[in-house]
């Protein structure tokens, strides 16, 4: 018990902070602020396998997250059988055209010895593979484009229930993870940083626009839920009368049963946005949960020992006859894949896909400030620093809106700076995260929870 | 004539804008490419510095229109370019002696340099945004075309008219003679001769006398310098916005890659191939062809490579063709 005092104070604090603003702003902020805290905690636990146990930078959780939210899409929504009717073929020929080119060049790569005469086959097969592409999928892309294209224009997805969404949603992180490691994980540190960077907007920007994907910018709306609707729990019945035994008090207060009916009905609108609120929370609680006993276990596993002595000294463990290259792409792989459950879980919370949201400050960066603070390679720190940096991110609005009144409450309510001060409010988010990365990188550098090593 | 109307065409759509992008492009590489050869770490402030930089220039374009002072035909911006680099020389010295400065003498990784990096992106785009404001602003004044179309038509007698922006010719003059004066400066005196053999060899350099301090301000002081020109030419001939200043990070994080990073030379040249190839690649080459051939071979689609959605996409393609097969970059960089 003594040994994780720290622990449990730092988590009261934060719980004690949301219930506060529970108390003060309301229940449904206070809930929305848990929710993406918890969904902040699965990211940052993806980053923290990467960072904490390996050493990798991998600066393209914003890419990752976007292809979770695209299962998300392709999992829950119906198909749209006209433009599989007017496109599917020439698209899933396609699909069989590119795995045809990767095979072939594979091939050519295993048979052959390098030489020119390979690599211009190579190009040359890579060449008239895109032409053919081109060729065979311009003219379905356009018919699907055009069917309905107010409400589908897309090929539409599975239409299985949206959970199923954050495993397929992992898959995706992953393969794409797999592909970028093999390219990329050789790249000394802060080039792999910025590698990922980049390749991540690549990828934003193959789901901004190809619409026939998800969309693109036209964003796909009212995705299905895995917990109940606000409209559906205000008719049922045994939600009013809970709804009424919790504020039985408050109501019996009131003799009047008119006026007692209508604060009964808002009581019941009230508490269904709630309701549902908690159901996302006990959801992804769940998730955090599972995935915090998961990679507990394989940190003090044989495994983590591993991982740690690679990323303490990579060729020590080389020379003890571990593949380093083998680990650290498998670690790639697995980190985006929990934060690919992550972006599917964010889309479900929000039930729509807007790729134009993707940006990298709130996906990749702040995410980055988030294991940083919280104390790389210590899971409950990463979730700590989840907590706590998305809370200032949501809080810092009020905070910087009291501060400026507080520090200029000497000048005038109409004062051309004091106006100037509050206009520009949202950025102060930007400045609190900033200065609190500074001075945890300068005082604390191993984060507020820092790894503790157990020694048998 | 149809082959000069075709050239012109090119030079129209292709040429001139792509040297205009290239070149605020290699001003941004070849500071960044600077600070990652003599501090060792890569800059993730570099776009928010360009927009700090300029967002101090258009301050200062501000005050002297409420002047009245005026360059006549020139934007007032280059007047205040020189007293928006002194801020910038001023804020970043700051920011090296509170922040950086700590973690050179710890002999910090440079990962970790590169995290507290993230740390001011962050600092200094709250602080451009509580000053200035997210949003898009336009601070050119003067003559707008040095050349218009219909004026080339009337001289040449061609189809195809031929515009250029003054601002691209500013673009390219302050270009040209700012890089000449770095690399003369880089190659020639005893200073820049310091930084190159620190960039080389830290230990080598320390043993025969040069004095680290100084080497890390003058570094400090070329590259808020670069910064400062490079954004307010880019806001010139686009426009202001704090954001798009942001992004232009990850076009110039390519350039200075491609060119081989802590290179400078490279990264001016690799500016111009990530412009080029980017401009290059999602142009529609239909207009072009229809004058070039005759006209039974006249193509149907618009021959565009890519659909310019993907522009951005291009360079960054670019940039992991590069480290695949060069990792050092094309002009040999670090070996990294």
């Amino acid at each position: 018990m003594r040994k994780n005092l720290d622990i449990i104070s730092a988590y009261s604090i934060m719980l004690g902070l949301i219930i506060l603003v529970g108390f003060l702003q309301s229940w449904s902020m206070a809930l929305s602020i848990l929710c993406l805290c918890l969904i902040s905690a699965v990211m940052t636990m993806g980053a923290n396998i990467q960072w904490g146990y390996a050493g990798l930078i991998n600066f393209g959780i914003m890419g990752y997250t976007a292809l979770g939210g695209l299962a998300a899409v392709l999992v829950s929504v119906p198909p749209v059988r006209e433009a599989w009717q007017v496109g599917g073929f020439s698209m899933i020929l396609c699909a069989f055209l590119i795995a045809f080119m990767v095979f072939s060049i594979r091939f050519i790569i295993k048979k052959y010895s390098q030489s020119k005469k390979r690599s211009y086959g190579i190009v040359a097969i890579i060449i008239v593979g895109l032409i053919l592409l081109r060729l065979i999928s311009a003219p379905a892309i356009e018919s699907i484009e055009s069917v309905s294209p107010a409400t589908t224009g897309f090929l539409g997805g599975m239409g299985l229930p949206i959970l199923f969404s954050w495993i397929i949603g992992a898959f995706f992180a992953g393969s794409l993870a797999y592909i970028i490691g093999k390219i990329a994980l050789g790249l000394r540190a802060d080039y792999l940083a910025i590698a990922t960077l980049l390749i991540s907007e690549i990828v934003i920007s193959v789901i901004k626009h190809e619409d026939w994907l998800a969309r693109g910018v036209k964003n796909v709306i009212g995705l299905k839920r895995p917990v109940p609707y606000e409209v559906d729990l205000q008719t049922k019945e045994w939600f009013i009368n809970l709804v009424q035994k919790f504020n039985q008090g408050a109501l019996n207060l009131i003799t009047d049963t008119l006026e007692r009916q209508e604060l009964l009905k808002q009581l019941v609108i009230e508490s269904s946005t709630v309701f549902v609120k908690l159901c996302f929370a006990g959801l992804f609680t769940v998730v955090v949960i599972i995935l915090l006993i998961i990679t507990q276990k394989a940190l003090y596993s044989p495994w983590g020992r591993m991982m740690r002595a690679i990323r303490d000294n990579e060729e020590a463990a080389n020379a003890m006859g571990k593949n380093v290259v083998k680990q650290h792409l498998l670690i790639f792989v697995l980190g985006s894949a929990i934060v690919g459950i992550a972006g599917a879980m964010m889309v479900t919370y929000d039930g729509l896909f807007t790729p134009g949201s993707y940006r990298p400050m709130r996906y990749t960066f702040l995410i980055w400030v988030m294991v940083i603070v919280g104390g790389s390679g210590n899971n409950f720190g990463a979730i700590l620093g989840g907590f706590a940096v998305w809370f200032l991110w949501v809080e810092a609005a009020p905070i910087a809106l009291f501060l400026i009144n507080f520090f200029t409450s000497g000048l005038e309510e109409t004062n051309a700076f004091r106006v100037h001060l509050v206009n520009s409010i949202p950025y102060f988010r930007f400045l609190m995260m900033g200065v609190g990365l500074l001075l945890i990188m300068r005082y604390r550098p191993k984060g507020i929870l820092p790894e503790k090593i157990k020694h048998i | 004539m149809d082959f000069l109307n075709a050239i012109v065409l090119l030079l129209n759509y292709l040429f001139v804008p792509a040297l205009s992008y290239g070149s605020q492009l290699a001003l941004g590489a070849i500071f960044v490419s600077l600070i990652y050869g003599i501090l060792r770490f890569a800059y993730f402030t570099a776009g928010d510095l360009m927009s700090f930089g300029t967002m101090f220039t258009i301050l200062f374009t501000w005050y002297f229109q409420s002047l009245g002072i005026n360059l006549g035909f020139l934007p007032t911006a280059l007047l205040a370019i020189p007293f928006g680099i002194t801020v910038t020389i001023l804020y970043v010295l700051v920011k090296d002696k509170l922040v950086f400065s700590y973690y050179r003498s710890q002999k910090s990784p440079p990962v970790m340099l590169a995290m507290v990096s993230i740390g001011t992106m962050f600092v200094t785009q709250a602080i451009v945004r509580i000053i200035i404001g997210p949003f898009d602003r336009r601070f050119f004044d003067g003559e707008k075309f040095l050349l218009k179309a219909n004026e080339f038509k009337e001289m040449t007698g061609l189809n195809e008219g031929l515009t250029i922006k003054s601002t691209q010719v500013i673009t390219l003059v302050v270009t040209i003679i700012v890089v000449s004066i770095l690399f003369w400066f880089l190659n020639k005196t005893k200073t820049g001769k310091s930084m190159r053999a620190y960039s080389d060899n830290e230990d080598l350099a320390l043993l025969s006398g040069i004095d680290p301090k100084k080497v890390v301000m003058i570094t400090w002081v070329i590259a808020a310098i670069l910064a400062t020109i490079g954004g307010a030419l880019y806001g010139l001939d686009k426009s202001f916005k704090p954001f798009t200043y942001f992004n232009n990070m990850l076009p110039i994080f390519a350039a200075a890659i491609v060119g081989g990073i802590g290179n400078p030379f490279g990264a001016f040249l690799g500016g111009y191939v990530i412009a080029f190839s980017e401009i290059l690649l999602t142009y529609a080459y239909k207009k072009f062809f229809v004058y070039l051939l005759p006209e039974s071979l006249e193509p149907d689609g618009l021959l565009q490579l890519l659909s310019t959605d993907y522009k951005f996409a291009v360079s960054f393609s670019i940039l992991v063709i590069v480290l695949l097969f060069r990792p050092s970059g094309i002009f040999k960089g670090k070996v990294l």
